[in-house]
């Protein structure tokens, strides 16, 4: 992957520094602000790179060894590329009894991708089933990146799909 | 009111009232709806006086457990010379749960100033809201009318200008449905992965930074302020049945129903009103089939028992189930049970921790075999050995995972066994496959 040939770019210098600086005034350990300097990383970079785990591991006196546990036990840090549009349709049984499992083939029929978790040719989409979003009222919602849609049937997917950038 | 319909008559809008108001989000706003009232009053009061209000009030624990709000507050020492901590449980993740979403979304100050008055009331300087990491939207408003609490002197060094210091904070989760578990919840905040911890020590005693700590719902915390304003005779006074159950409860409503949402009634009331007026009944030409009334962690409820249910603590465990959470999941006579079980189990197996043998184990394997049954491979020895499975499950681990994942086996194999079997003897296969569950 070309992420690894290039030389490896610190997150942590200017802004996003004086930024964790101030996340850190909130608790009484440097671990604590752990989860949200990894959030930092993927709002800079779309995933968590081994150089980065290293990255956040001196900035909060860790080893990389420790971030890499914490970072694998969440579903939400990526830990390899993803899609620009990384699309998590909740499938869980309150949005399964509700049609989900059509909505997830819409998705993958549309985007492209030949299955779940695997990133369309273009690098546009990646789909994935998510468990609960706790929007299970709006069943089918699905969330893009940060955002969700709610009350997804099959046959919007076509103009969600148009409406991202 | 009944968001994303308007409110029913029958309902009891209190945590719910300004639910699509979108006014109400801003501080001027609140504050125009009488907010922050109750933090100033609760300022010039003792911690212990507030503890003894939310006590008399008879509020208890909205998250699951039902636990007695103010006898959980009066375990913290206030003046023990430790940092105490109050933690706000928002990572909202249970299958069917979307109540405290929509009072993050809805009313972020309600539940800004119930953590300020809690932390205050057990001595904690700082509170932690811990939201799950999806809920990007809730993470967003809180931090919106966070920013305008500090601005307003209202938080701070100087809370209300009473020299008083309370620190609210939003720390975001990162996907795991384990953290809402009190003590992996903690764990979680501290930079590490969610596991939850051995009980005792309680968290009161050594806690978050192992310092004493109180954990609580969005729905509890936001329901204090309106209790200090109106009193606990008030909120008391608000009970259809029993009197160990009080107050105003959301529950959401979702899977194969007219008029999914949330719903805001008093505890007590009947739920086959709740389920054909409030909610609408079923879809049309269908009929309701079984029921999960409180998150996906409760039995199952026949049609029968829920139409005899009571919504209040007692009245759901009197007729086979719990309240839960709240979450109120609606199957129809066009679902296959042994399907959604299936699919169930499936999640709590994502969603173990694995740290015990008997969660890791246990709900890979019961996942393995309902998936074999709803394909109509299955065998009726598969069904005694969920049973044994189950048996194994429950009350052997450090947390509740493990009997979540038992709870619908069980309950739906007492009550719907013809539907298990009909898929094992061939005569009605299921016309789905459980899909797959690539879930990252």
């Amino acid at each position: 992957m070309s992420a690894h040939t290039a030389p490896y770019e610190p997150v942590f210098v200017g802004a996003r520094k004086q930024e964790l600086d101030d996340v850190l005034t909130r608790y009484p350990t440097k671990m604590a602000a752990l989860l949200p300097a990894l959030w930092m990383v993927q709002d800079a970079r779309g995933w968590i790179s081994e150089e980065a785990m290293t990255e956040v591991a001196a900035q909060l006196d860790l080893t990389a060894a420790y971030v890499k546990g914490v970072v694998t036990f969440y579903t939400m840090y990526h830990q390899h590329p993803v899609g620009k549009h990384f699309i998590q349709v909740c499938t869980t049984s309150p949005c399964l009894c509700a049609g989900a499992d059509k909505v997830v083939d819409a998705f993958l029929e549309h985007t492209g991708c030949k299955e779940l978790g695997v990133t369309s040719a273009d690098g546009k989409y990646t789909v994935i089933e998510v468990e609960c979003l706790g929007a299970c009222g709006f069943a089918t919602p699905v969330q893009v990146n940060l955002d969700y849609i709610e009350n997804v049937t099959p046959d919007k997917v076509p103009q969600i799909l148009a409406g991202l950038k | 009111m009944g968001y994303p319909h308007k409110s029913h008559p029958r309902e009891t809008a209190v945590l719910s009232k300004h639910f699509g108001d979108a006014e109400a989000r801003t501080l001027d706003g609140w504050k125009k709806r009488g907010g922050y009232r109750a933090l100033e009053q609760a300022l010039q009061m003792s911690p212990g006086d507030i503890v003894n209000i939310v006590k008399d009030s008879g509020l208890r624990g909205r998250g699951g457990a039902g636990f007695p709000t103010g006898v959980k507050w009066s375990f913290m020492k206030v003046g023990d010379g430790k940092p105490h901590y109050l933690c706000c449980n928002a990572d909202e993740s249970e299958p069917g749960t979307f109540k405290d979403r929509e009072i993050m979304r809805w009313t972020p100050h309600a539940l800004i100033e119930g953590c300020a008055i809690g932390a205050y009331a057990i001595g904690a300087e700082t509170a932690y809201i811990y939201v799950r990491g999806e809920f990007t939207e809730p993470i967003r408003r809180l931090n919106d009318a966070l920013k305008e609490a500090y601005a307003a002197n209202i938080l701070g060094k100087n809370a209300m200008g009473t020299g008083k210091r309370i620190d609210v904070y939003v720390h975001s989760g990162a996907g795991a449905y384990i953290c809402g578990e009190e003590t992996a919840l903690m764990n979680s905040l501290e930079g590490k992965r969610g596991n939850p911890r051995i009980k005792p020590p309680f968290p009161a005693v050594a806690g978050l930074f192992g310092m004493p700590t109180t954990i609580n719902n969005v729905e509890t915390l936001a329901a204090v302020p309106h209790i200090l304003s109106n009193g606990a005779e008030w909120y008391k006074a608000m009970c259809l049945s029993n009197p160990k159950s009080t107050g105003t409860k959301l529950f959401s409503v979702c899977g194969n129903v007219s008029k999914p949402g949330n719903y805001e009634i008093v505890m007590g009331f009947p739920f086959k009103d709740f389920l054909y007026d409030l909610c609408g009944g079923p879809l049309p030409g269908r009929k309701f089939k079984a029921i999960i009334p409180g998150g996906s962690s409760v039995p199952i409820q026949t049609m029968e028992e829920a139409e005899a249910t009571l919504m209040d603590y007692e009245g759901f465990v009197a007729q086979g189930t719990m309240l839960g959470s709240g979450g109120v999941i609606i199957f129809d006579d066009a679902q296959s049970i042994p399907r959604m079980v299936a699919r169930l189990t499936r999640f709590y197996a994502h969603e173990s921790c694995a740290q015990c043998t008997q969660c890791r184990e246990g709900t890979a394997w019961t996942t393995k075999i309902m998936d074999r049954i709803v394909a109509g491979q299955g065998t009726y020895e598969d069904l005694d050995t969920l049973l044994e499975l189950a048996e194994n499950m429950t009350g052997k681990t450090i947390c509740v995972l493990s009997d979540s994942c038992a709870a619908p086996v069980v309950s739906g194999l007492q009550k719907f066994r013809h539907e298990f079997e009909a898929l094992i003897t061939g005569k009605r296969s299921s016309t789905v496959a459980v899909s797959s569950g690539a879930a990252a």
